[in-house]
């Protein structure tokens, strides 16, 4: 039944339909809410048996997951930009010791300057940390995709990162409908590790592993995220049998059809693009939108195919590598290597800048007619920049 | 169990005690111990880390009936006894990073709790630069929630593993590999000292307790009645590092009684923030056998005496003994 819902309400009402027995995070924005919630599903018994563990920083959050999840436990956790940032070592041990924890990112800027507002800095940052990384377009997604993560996170024992953009989706109230408890316990099934810290059947984890042994251990985690592609997919029809819904895919497309500009972004701008989309369609001029769901491991078969037919591609880019421009667009690139492709990016909404219609508008005009640099920033505040720069503070 | 029999001689704090009843020895001169870090590890040879491990986790098994798991972290004690594919561990045991140890022990924990499993029960261990620096937040974090954790500190005074750096656990004077022994003030400055018992005792725990590998009956008591207890429990284990300190490899028992009977070291227990148990020093020593006998130490005698460190130093030790009452003056134990 669909309900008028918060988004990170309706997260924390997924999460604990999936039984999760060990939950920890420590507050930062805009990823509260989710923990909020969670901690008083706990507190009042309705998640029975589930440990909520209030800690100390992001580090040890992921830290207690780690150890509960090393234990058998099914594990959540939540963060967001900073937080990300200070777990980043536990992340790259969580995925190296294959548990499958599920974690939301509220996806927010990074510091400096300090900025609590919304952009994909913090999970791109971290995209070779060997978890699963999928972007939710809108809240109905986010709560979709973070049931399918625990199923794939542990049928491949990976770690799992539900991408939502902070505020836009996080909290904005929308119509959602939950999955019942009865189509998530059947389809999230009870949790069995790979394997567990057992007095009886004494195993180490996380031994000392050296130059005879790493590459090869590297090379079966690059498999396991290259199998992530055949199970993702595979998962979210089995979710969409449940429950009726689509179920996550790798990439979405729409409006494809004779379109020669296509736009590839990723999470809630997805949205605004498509109606800006089906106003330009309204006026004649036909262009496509990409959206990346799976955005690690990088689909680039499935991009590959759906970027086929288009002429020019723009990269809307949530996110800056300073020097280069894009992280996306080096991944969308190699996807469409040997192709004659004209790839272009555009940095959009960085701290949580609104991304309008009007401007989205123009700018794909404009990519329409080639107008377009290689790396364009949308709605750039030109006389500010020359301010800034008159007065030093620019350098 | 150890208030009939004390143990005032030299060679009654050793392994076998033949002269006792099966009851009173120690868990490690009996046959059936279990060896939960058993042969074939990396470690230095005299290593007292090694020692201490042996035995606080053999006891913690007997203690549990065997239902025990082991968080580690990184440091010399991980990496000698875990070179892939190999391991030294007869329990389950799991390494995670430096700095979480006691957060990662958390977790498991927690798991154990949410899945009715809480006859198992957690040690999580580590070195002073995974305890007392880098993983201090996290110990801090499992002490405040009082979770149900015994945390041990295998205190060798320095990052060994790396190479003989300071760390907040290196006493003044010590030379380092980055406190070198040059200059007027040679080796590690003079600070206030970061006493992690005593922050422990501050966060009002079950139990904080000190023990070295000196005395082997006593680290095996303080295991048992830590694992008597539930909660948050700290146990800081002087461990004397032959490498780091320079001392030969056959005196890692001997340095570490010096430790105890000059006063640097104090051996006490402490439940709910209160101290219950102070060992007394019987043959007190000043500190300058102590130091003599480490190479770290040596710019303190040659190429002239260092009377005033030493003296500094002294006066540390003296300062322990009135603060814990450590030559019985004021009547206690």
């Amino acid at each position: 039944m669909p309900e008028q819902l918060e988004g990170s309400v309706a997260v924390a009402r997924t999460v604990a339909r999936c039984r999760p027995q060990v939950v920890c995070a420590y507050p930062i924005t805009p990823q509260t809410h989710i923990v909020e919630g969670l901690s008083v599903l706990v507190r009042e018994g309705s998640l029975a048996p589930c440990e909520f563990v209030n800690v100390e920083s992001e580090f040890a959050a992921l830290s207690v997951a780690i150890g509960a999840s090393a234990t058998g436990a099914r594990t959540y956790t939540a963060t967001a930009s900073q937080g990300l940032l200070y777990m980043a070592e536990a992340l790259y041990n969580a995925s190296g010791l294959g548990l499958p924890i599920v974690m939301t990112v509220a996806n927010r800027a990074i510091g400096a300057p300090i900025n609590i507002w919304n952009d994909h800095s913090d999970s791109m940052s971290q995209r070779d940390c060997g978890w699963l990384q999928l972007f939710a377009e809108d809240n109905q997604q986010a709560v979709d995709l973070h049931v399918q993560a625990f199923r794939i996170a542990e049928e491949l024992s990976v770690p799992v990162m539900v991408c939502m953009d902070g505020f836009v989706l996080t909290h904005a109230y929308e119509q959602v409908e939950l999955p019942t408890q009865e189509q998530v316990d059947a389809f999230v099934p009870l949790y069995q590790p790979r394997q567990v810290l057992d007095p009886q059947a004494p195993i180490t984890i996380g031994a000392m592993v050296g130059p005879e042994a790493f590459t090869e251990v590297r090379y079966l985690a690059h498999e396991t995220q290259l199998r992530a592609l055949e199970v993702i997919p595979r998962i979210g029809a089995e979710y969409a049998e449940v429950t009726g819904r689509p179920g996550g895919a790798l990439v979405s497309a729409y409006n494809m059809t004779d379109a020669d500009i296509v736009v590839v972004a990723m999470g809630s701008v997805l949205g605004t693009l498509k109606d800006t989309v089906d106003e330009l369609a309204a006026d004649g001029t036909q262009v496509g939108v990409v959206g990346i769901t799976t955005y690690r491991p990088f689909p680039a078969a499935a991009v590959r195919a759906a970027l086929a037919d288009a002429a020019r591609v723009v990269v809307l880019e949530r996110a800056i590598s300073p020097g280069v421009g894009g992280p996306l667009t080096a991944d969308v690139r190699g996807a469409l290597a040997g192709l004659s492709t004209e790839i272009v990016t555009v940095v959009a909404g960085l701290g949580g800048r609104a991304i309008t219609r009007p401007s989205l508008r123009a700018m794909l005009l404009e990519a329409g007619r080639g107008a377009l640099d290689l790396l364009t920033f949308l709605d750039l505040d030109l006389p500010q920049i020359q301010r800034a720069q008159l007065t030093g503070a620019g350098r | 169990m150890t208030t009939d029999v004390k143990f005032y001689q030299v060679g009654s704090f050793a392994v076998g005690n033949r002269l006792l009843s099966r009851d009173l020895r120690t868990v490690q001169s009996e046959e059936t111990r279990a060896n939960a870090l058993t042969c074939g590890h990396r470690a230095c040879r005299g290593c007292g880390e090694a020692l201490g491990a042996r035995y606080a986790l053999d006891t913690a098994i007997e203690a549990t009936k065997g239902k025990l798991v082991v968080v580690n972290a990184t440091g010399c004690l991980e990496v000698f006894t875990t070179p892939y594919p190999e391991s030294a561990w007869q329990v389950p045991w799991l390494h995670s990073l430096f700095g979480n140890a006691a957060a990662v022990a958390t977790g498991v924990a927690s798991a154990l709790r949410a899945q009715g499993r809480e006859d198992i029960r957690v040690v999580a261990q580590g070195g002073d630069g995974g305890t007392v620096d880098i993983g201090f937040a996290c110990l801090s974090g499992m002490f405040e929630r009082n979770d149900d954790v015994l945390y041990i500190c295998y205190d060798n005074e320095g990052y060994m593993n790396t190479g003989v750096q300071r760390s907040a656990a290196t006493p003044p004077a010590a030379r380092t590999a980055t406190t070198p022994a040059v200059g007027p003030e040679p080796g590690n400055r003079f600070g206030q000292g970061k006493d992690v018992p005593a922050i422990a005792m501050a966060h009002r725990i079950p139990y904080v307790a000190t023990a070295t590998v000196a005395d082997l009956h006593d680290l095996e008591a303080k295991v048992r009645r830590a694992m008597e207890l539930r909660g948050a429990r700290y146990l800081h284990v002087l461990v004397p590092c032959p490498l780091g300190w320079a001392t030969e490899s056959d005196e890692t028992i001997k340095i570490a009684r010096l430790a105890t009977q000059t006063g640097l070291f104090p051996v006490f227990a402490a439940e709910n923030g209160d101290v219950v148990d102070v060992t007394p020093i019987r043959h007190h020593v000043p500190v300058d056998p102590y130091l003599e006998a480490q190479g770290r130490y040596a710019h303190l005698f040659a190429p002239s005496r260092r009377a005033d460190v030493i003296a500094r130093i002294q006066a540390e030790a003296d300062r322990n003994i009135v603060r814990y009452d450590l030559l019985g003056r004021r009547g206690g134990t």
